[in-house]
């Protein structure tokens, strides 16, 4: 199984991972990979923490990632690198959204957001960290903070070349084709 | 063509192809998108419904199959339990046109209540069962589903699990081949169930288990690959793809695709050619009891576990006892449960509910469960679809009689009380309950990502539909009208004068909160019947102590930084519920 690669997006609800992985899978099935993607719904889309997984080389049997075998995180939120880093290769890569939710029992004051989560990791692997709400944001949208992770992520997974235009124009609400692609590219040229 | 497709999309695209014309369901995780998909695709071949609930669902598709059409109906596992009853006696008569239900399984329980195993039910039922593995399989069965149906004049049961309806692998597409009509013919001995003939229908089912095993022993869906002789694994469903991953190219495979009724001849082969023999299934020992029952020697359970979802790990820790090294922190991740999103009219009410003492709250099925989880904890059970209202009449009955202070407030959601409320609700009217039954009613279906039901003004097809007039419904079953509240659940005054009558009616009372899924896309009717306006709540931090009142809503737009607390811009809606319980007025709508 050594030519598989497995990538694992991990966020919050509605943080649309969804769209992202959708983009991507699209990408490297264009490509010629057999790809299994796996995605959450109901309950746990409501704030709770989800993942979308994509494992994509010559053969793929399991849709979902296991225990160490993830090359590469990208993390919509920076808490959810840690729920989700049992996923992760000892050498794998992790993309971190510097973004902080706070869940349920942080907000009734049960439980501190935990501190040094970049720090830590960095020690351990290949870690890229960028504000990708803030870029969002800059460039009008902060929906579009998804898109701006793929980029990171595709220019993490050293796949920049495929017509990533055309495969974002695809997925993307009619309309919003440019934005997204800008937003793509900037969150290429963040890390 | 060849597409990345979820196993529903397959599944509905393979309904679609084998030439059924008409679908049913009710909505339910992981089962949902099957029936989206063919209102959205294939509409023009197929009429498709979102049925109240899934027994109703079962017997339309029912009636559709013996009037001569191929039909599907779908639904999550818990579902079959209610639409246990028409299944049952359906696999006594038969069909005249192909007739498949979808049975969607939730191991892990994802979204669901329980992990419940559904393969029983085929064997229960005595009728054939298929499990595909992937998408391909999901399309490919479809037709071959059909086929048997109509061969053997049998439902057929299609077992797929939320990894098969929610992963997405590629898929080639076929074509849709019209399915010929079967003219309906009169056959009162064959179709009506009295006991004088389901007496030779059930010595029928008997004939149709000799005639099916014989298919499973002969049938490619369940096809050996040998390779070494070592090790010799059985597995069906998505467990196929976690085994044939960590078992690797060495190891030989008897994939079943037909699981029911079991291939015993076909494994008792593959046994004999294989020196240590595994089978890994999801969930119960389903294969693994009929395996040794038939006295072939196996391991399965001992090593795989039968609770929870099952991955590469959980098989590789069972058979090898290794697990793969993975990246570490020592630093823990806070919990990350659920919760009512910002702006969910179910908070408001679930707000108030929670300020009452000696209430015991009977919950439901839907988002609103969510109401249970801190800060609120304002639910005290739940059990399935509609159990909220008659398991809360049989509750004050019983406080009625010892614990006289206590009251009891029912809540259940607009779909879940179409699906199965209003007999509970009529339960109460008729034996004189005093409970409160309180109709959650944000105009969708919204757990499951917002399907039309009977209230919501349209169909699955997007024809404008009459709506359930709920009062009027109330009234008709023996609610007296002055105990029928109807309320704004984002305005805490309505809610709390409404829960002050509804306590101390001593008759029954429902109370109905309106107000649209925060997430829902509003209908033109919305927009006339709310205001939708987008207003946000802001903090003046100049007034807030930090009292932790407003975070004590559980809104997860709300969080307190450097002594004051502070509102989302980007989550916050404006329902205005943090604004109503400060009390020291410090938070005030923007723009107003």
């Amino acid at each position: 199984m050594a030519d598989i690669k497995n990538i694992l997006l991990v966020g919050v609800g509605g943080q649309g991972t969804i769209l992202a992985s959708k983009i991507l899978s699209t990408a490297l099935v264009n490509a010629g990979y057999d790809v299994k993607m796996s995605e959450v719904h109901g309950m746990a889309q409501r704030g709770g923490s989800v993942t979308t997984q994509i494992r994509y080389g010559e053969k793929v049997f399991s849709p979902i990632i296991g225990r160490g075998e993830a090359d590469v995180m990208v993390c919509f939120e920076k808490m959810e690198a840690l729920r989700w880093l049992d996923f992760v290769k000892p050498d794998g890569k992790l993309v971190i959204n510097d973004y902080e939710i706070p869940s349920a029992p942080i907000l009734v004051g049960k439980e501190p957001y935990p501190e040094g989560i970049i720090e830590d990791l960095s020690k351990k692997t290949e870690v890229s960290v960028f504000k990708a709400a803030d870029i969002a944001k800059e460039l009008g949208n902060p929906k579009t903070m998804n898109i701006v992770l793929l980029g990171a992520l595709v220019k993490a997974m050293g796949i920049e070349d495929m017509d990533w235009d055309t495969f974002i124009s695809m997925n993307v609400k009619k309309g919003f084709e440019e934005l997204n692609i800008k937003a793509f590219r900037a969150g290429m040229a963040a890390i | 063509m060849k597409l990345l497709m979820t196993g529903n999309e397959a599944a509905a695209r393979g309904a679609y192809e084998a030439g059924i014309i008409f679908a049913s369901a009710y909505p339910g995780t992981p089962s949902t998108e099957i029936l989206e998909n063919l209102a959205g695709q294939y509409r023009d071949k197929v009429y498709s419904e979102w049925s109240p609930n899934e027994k109703v669902a079962v017997e339309a598709a029912i009636g559709a199959a013996i009037a001569g059409g191929r039909a599907l109906v779908c639904m999550k596992h818990v579902g079959v339990n209610v639409a246990a009853d028409p299944l049952m006696t359906f696999g006594y008569t038969g069909t005249t046109a192909g007739f498949v239900l979808v049975s969607a399984d939730d191991p892990g329980m994802h979204s669901s209540q329980n992990e419940q195993d559904n393969r029983y039910y085929a064997k229960f039922a005595k009728i054939p069962m298929l499990e595909p593995s992937n998408s391909q399989e999901a399309k490919d069965f479809m037709p071959i589903a059909y086929e048997l149906s109509e061969k053997w004049n049998t439902p057929v049961f299609f077992r797929m699990t939320t990894r098969v309806c929610h992963s997405k692998s590629i898929v080639e597409w076929g074509e849709r081949t019209e399915a010929e009509h079967i003219k309906y013919v009169k056959d009162i001995k064959r179709y009506v169930a009295t006991p004088a003939h389901a007496k030779p229908m059930r010595e029928k089912v008997e004939e149709r288990m000799k005639i099916m095993t014989e298919f499973a022993n002969a049938t490619d869906l369940n096809k050996p690959e040998y390779n070494g002789r070592a090790i010799g694994v059985i597995s069906a469903g998505v467990a196929y793809q976690y085994a044939r991953e960590v078992f690797g190219e060495e190891a030989s495979y008897l994939k079943l695709g037909f699981t029911h009724p079991m291939p015993i001849e076909t494994i008792r082969e593959f046994a004999s050619k294989v020196d240590k023999l595994y089978v890994v299934e999801e969930l119960e020992p389903y294969m693994e009891e009929q395996i040794r029952a038939a006295g072939i020697d196996c391991i399965g359970k001992s090593v795989i576990p039968n609770m929870g979802e099952l991955d590469t790990d959980r098989v590789r820790l069972g058979v090898y006892g290794k697990e793969n090294p993975a990246l570490q922190s020592e630093i823990k991740a806070a919990d990350r449960p659920p919760t009512l999103c910002a702006g969910c009219p179910h908070r408001g009410f679930f707000y108030s509910l929670s300020r009452r003492k000696n209430v015991m709250v009977t919950g439901n099925i839907g988002c609103y469960t969510l109401g249970n989880a801190e800060p609120l904890f304002a639910i005290d059970t739940t059990i399935c679809m509609g159990a909220s209202i008659s398991s809360g009449h049989g509750a004050s009955k019983v406080f009625e009689r010892t614990e006289p202070e206590m009251k009891v407030v029912s809540v259940i959601g607009d779909s879940t009380f179409f699906h199965s409320g209003v007999t509970s609700l009529m339960d109460i009217a008729y034996n004189g309950g005093s409970s409160v039954a309180v109709i959650l009613d944000n105009r969708i279906t919204g757990m499951t990502g917002h399907q039309q039901n009977p209230g919501s003004g349209y169909t699955l097809m997007g024809d404008p539909a009459p709506e359930v007039d709920i009062p009027a419904l109330c009234v008709a079953m023996g609610i007296k009208k002055e105990n029928i509240h109807i309320v704004n659940p984002n305005n805490l005054a309505e809610n709390d004068a409404a829960l002050d009558a509804a306590l101390a009616a001593e008759e029954p009372s429902v109370i109905i909160t309106k107000w649209p899924c925060v997430l829902k896309k509003p209908s033109r009717e919305d927009r006339e019947r709310f205001d939708l306006s987008k207003k946000q709540c802001r903090v003046d931090p100049e007034a807030c102590i930090n009292c932790g009142t407003c975070i004590g809503t559980g809104c997860p737009a709300l969080f307190a930084r450097n002594g004051k607390v502070e509102i989302d811009s980007g989550t916050c809606t404006g329902c205005g519920v943090c604004m109503q319980v400060c009390p020291f007025g410090a938070i005030e709508k923007a723009g107003e």
